[in-house]
């Protein structure tokens, strides 16, 4: 383990900045992070262990205890709960013989769930060692469960169970015509780099994120600074529930990706640039690596672009499980080789970023239409949306319709032309932006997609009306309590109050005062929390109580108060003590419950 | 003329560097603190400090003074919900004030009866925690640990040791101690340390020097956090 160790942290140059990359290879050969190798890793990047620990404990790919050889995750997105995942995840611990959440006692192969895997249009979904796994049905896992048995490598398995399609079903303005290798850094230097940013502007472009800053000042800001070392960041760790449009775009337009991160180097004066990528889409490190790589050779990236004088070259961080990454100054922390909590702003990333050095952090649909701009001209981009969201938004459409995939609209479409297109009946909601958007009932689908009136990151999640709005709320719920890093008190103990309290009227044993309790609740995590994914964490219980407040009520006993727990159930150690079970050692849960007896 | 901001309507001034907080206490403005001390790196966790500025939330540790603007400290609202991130705070841990040595001196309980909590309002977590007893000279009861990270930065910034780090994620968030053991005792604290010293709760005790000051002589006993905190803790001039 010495030399591997010591391998691993030479490759990365002793650079503690490389930790997660260091610890991501450590958790793949050994399928867990041994003592040993902190306190090797400890010594070598010249970090207190407690830092590794940190490390370690904070990401859900990484474990202090073993994992199977095989580590099963299977994705817990709504969407793979609608097309089944309850069934596949059963199905999978019978066949295996392992409990959820366990290591089989041979040590071969652990099984859990896992936060969406960005498969939703293609569940359910999972992960083996990382690698994306989709459609699992049984036949599926009879197969599966075969290979692990026989402890067949991955790569022996049959490349049909890692199929990832793109799903591509309406393609627009971006999707439509693939900019030439090369074309939009040609036009931008013919033009000029300021008359560049002129023509970003002109378009109207903001960040595809869902938080909609406008690109071009982000990069004028960022261009101002007095520091000279700058850097450029591509957010790819589309961790929202409902979203794989990033997936899809690195799949199929990953050059036009990197040649708008090269754009905004050229105009920022960035030399080095990353692409932060989530840890499930691992299945496409090769591929991206592959083109980063023919980049390179074309003179694209690396020293001297084009002639140009501009030197610039774009390295994949692969993250490692944790929705807070996408939070960019959370990204950044984890860009740097740490846990990925939220920094406190100001100072902004544009100012302060990676290193603490001016940062650029967009998403990745932000440089593909970047990269498009400064072929196309702004005019071009902005003669298409309304007048606050120009241009057009590429959609991630999962749940109940008939093509669930990858939808391209101009701002401005109606939900209604959305749903016609994708074949979607018999509606009851849709989720806007995934969990930390906006649920809408089937009497707003002449609302827009705009900033303006529905903003999103790209999530559209369909649900029919033989579905049960609270099923969804509680895991929506229950997701923002597992994702929330615990930097700061309203958004931990809030999140996990939030989940107890959903619970409780979910299960039924809420009353009168617990639908209020929820809201007021809602109300302290929303306003307090220190970054946008405790701020958004009630949403889904505030959007669907403002719609539904009867369906909250309807699950409410009717009396005043009732325990969060089960009072007889807690006494049941105590009889087996006192050996007692008479009528006098049981309580009843409530007066009401009492009278009717 | 020097840059002033205005909290709940009282003009305050302040040197470019200080932040909100600095800027209040200066003036002799309490507003409500846990995870903050002057003389370490804002934190901004706790969220007690939190005030309006200019109708948007910020914490006041964190965010920095700028000409003009106007603050919102004392209003009900702000008032209320910091009593409930108090209340936040006692039921994710097992805070229970008449068995801890630190009852009386503790910063949470002080917070607590300046803001009138009068109970836990939300259901509690009963976490199980670990007590840490093998240093000889200081003990952790995880119990009562709240993640204002003050003893990892003075651990850090003051004494130069890194003894502290908080690790796991969310609400499964915890303390952990520099040895391979994991054990307080194999790190190299020692009970003059400030790291030792700094804790706002009962979570980290010196040995042997429990109940040396009798309760109802205690520093909160006869005086409210809000003049402690005015008195002792010197805020930062702006840099």
């Amino acid at each position: 383990m010495r030399q591997f160790i010591q391998g691993i942290a030479e490759n990365s140059h002793y650079q503690a900045t490389h930790l997660l990359q260091i610890l991501r290879q450590v958790q793949s050969q050994y399928h867990y992070i041994p003592e040993a190798a902190i306190e090797q890793l400890s010594g070598l990047l010249n970090i207190p262990r407690t830092q590794i620990i940190g490390v370690v404990e904070f990401y859900s790919f990484f474990h202090l205890v073993p994992r199977g050889q095989y580590e099963l995750l299977i994705s817990d997105s709504i969407t793979d709960h609608m097309l089944g995942k309850k069934d596949v995840l059963d199905y999978l611990a019978k066949k295996l013989d392992v409990a959820v959440g366990e290591v089989r006692a041979d040590g071969v192969v652990s099984l859990d769930n896992t936060s969406c895997t960005g498969m939703c249009d293609q569940g359910p979904a999972g992960l083996v060692n990382g690698l994306a796994l989709t459609r699992l049905d049984r036949p599926g896992i009879d197969k599966i469960a075969e290979l692990i048995n026989q402890q067949k490598p991955l790569d022996e398995w049959p490349e049909e169970l890692f199929q990832v399609d793109d799903n591509i079903y309406k393609s627009g303005l971006l999707l439509n015509q693939q900019i030439e290798q090369g074309s939009a850094l040609r036009s931008a230097f013919k033009r000029g780099l300021r008359e560049t940013l002129k023509e970003i502007d002109y378009s109207g472009l903001r960040g595809r994120g869902g938080a909609g800053f406008k690109t071009a000042i982000k990069w004028q800001f960022c261009s101002e600074e007095r520091q000279a070392e700058r850097y450029v960041v591509c957010n790819a760790d589309e961790g929202e529930p409902g979203t794989f449009k990033d997936r899809v775009l690195l799949n199929a337009y990953a050059d036009q990706v990197f040649e708008g991160m090269t754009v905004c180097a050229a105009i920022i004066g960035a030399k080095q640039g990353f692409l932060y990528l989530r840890g499930e889409y691992l299945h496409l490190y090769d591929k991206l690596q592959r083109i980063l790589e023919q980049r390179r050779q074309n003179r694209l990236l690396g020293n001297n672009i084009m002639d140009t004088g501009l030197d610039f070259d774009i390295e994949i961080c692969l993250g490692a499980g944790a929705y807070i990454c996408g939070e960019e100054s959370a990204l950044i922390e984890s860009l740097e080789g740490k846990a990925g909590i939220p920094r406190n702003r100001p100072p902004y990333p544009v100012t302060q970023g990676y290193l603490g050095k001016p940062t650029v952090v967009n998403n990745v649909e932000t440089f593909l239409a970047a990269a498009s701009i400064a072929v196309n001209g702004g005019d071009w981009f902005a003669s298409i949306g309304t007048e606050k969201s120009k241009g057009t938004k590429i959609l991630s459409i999962s749940g109940d319709c008939d093509r669930p995939g990858i939808y391209e609209y101009p701002f401005g479409t109606t939900v209604q032309t959305i749903l016609n297109d994708c074949g979607a009946g018999d509606v009851l909601g849709i989720q806007v932006g995934g969990p930390s958007g906006t649920f809408i009932s089937n009497q707003e689908f002449d609302r827009k997609l705009a900033f303006e009136d529905l903003a999103t990151g790209g999530s559209f999640i369909i649900f029919n009306s033989s579905r049960n709005i609270l099923d969804m709320v509680h895991n929506f719920t229950h997701f923002f309590a597992h994702e929330s890093c615990g930097f700061c008190t309203p958004c931990r103990v809030g999140t996990s109050l939030l989940q107890k309290q959903i619970d409780k009227i979910v299960e039924g044993h809420g009353s009168a005062g617990d639908v209020v309790a929820l809201e007021e609740l809602c109300q302290l995590v929303k306003n307090y929390s220190h970054c946008g994914l405790g701020q958004t964490a009630a949403n889904p219980i505030l959007t669907t109580l403002e719609r539904y407040p009867d369906l909250y009520q309807s699950r409410l006993k009717e009396i005043s108060y009732e325990p969060g727990f089960d009072l007889d159930g807690a006494l049941e150690t105590a009889r087996r003590m006192a050996k007692r079970d008479d009528a006098g050692a049981h309580l009843v849960q409530t007066q009401m419950e009492s009278e009717h007896e | 003329m020097s840059k002033t901001i205005t909290i709940d309507g009282n003009v305050i001034p302040f040197e470019d560097g200080q932040t909100i907080m600095d800027a209040a206490m200066a003036a002799g403005f309490y507003i409500p603190h846990l995870c903050h001390q002057p003389e370490f790196t804002p934190h901004g966790s706790c969220k007690l400090c939190t005030v309006q500025v200019n109708g948007r939330n910020c914490s006041a540790c964190t965010y920095p003074a700028m000409d003009g603007q106007e603050v919102l400290s004392e209003t009900q609202e702000l008032i209320d919900d910091r009593k409930k991130i108090t209340q936040m705070l006692f039921v994710e841990g097992n805070h229970l004030c008449p068995g801890c040595e630190k009852t009386g001196n503790c910063q949470l309980q002080a917070v607590a009866y300046h803001l009138n909590m009068l109970d836990n309002h939300f259901p509690l977590f009963y976490p199980e925690r670990e007590v840490d007893a093998s240093h000889p000279e200081v003990m952790i009861d995880h119990n009562r640990c709240i993640f204002c990270t003050l003893c990892v930065r003075a651990s850090h910034e003051k004494d130069g040791k890194d003894v502290f780090a908080i690790s796991g994620r969310g609400i499964h968030k915890h303390l952990i101690f520099n040895a391979e053991s994991g054990l307080l005792k194999d790190t190299d604290l020692e009970a003059t340390d400030q790291a030792a010293h700094i804790c706002p709760t009962g979570a980290i005790l010196i040995k042997r020097t429990g109940y040396q000051v009798p309760i109802g002589e205690r520093m909160y006993d006869h005086k409210q956090i809000d003049q402690v905190s005015l008195e002792t803790e010197h805020p930062k001039h702006g840099e």
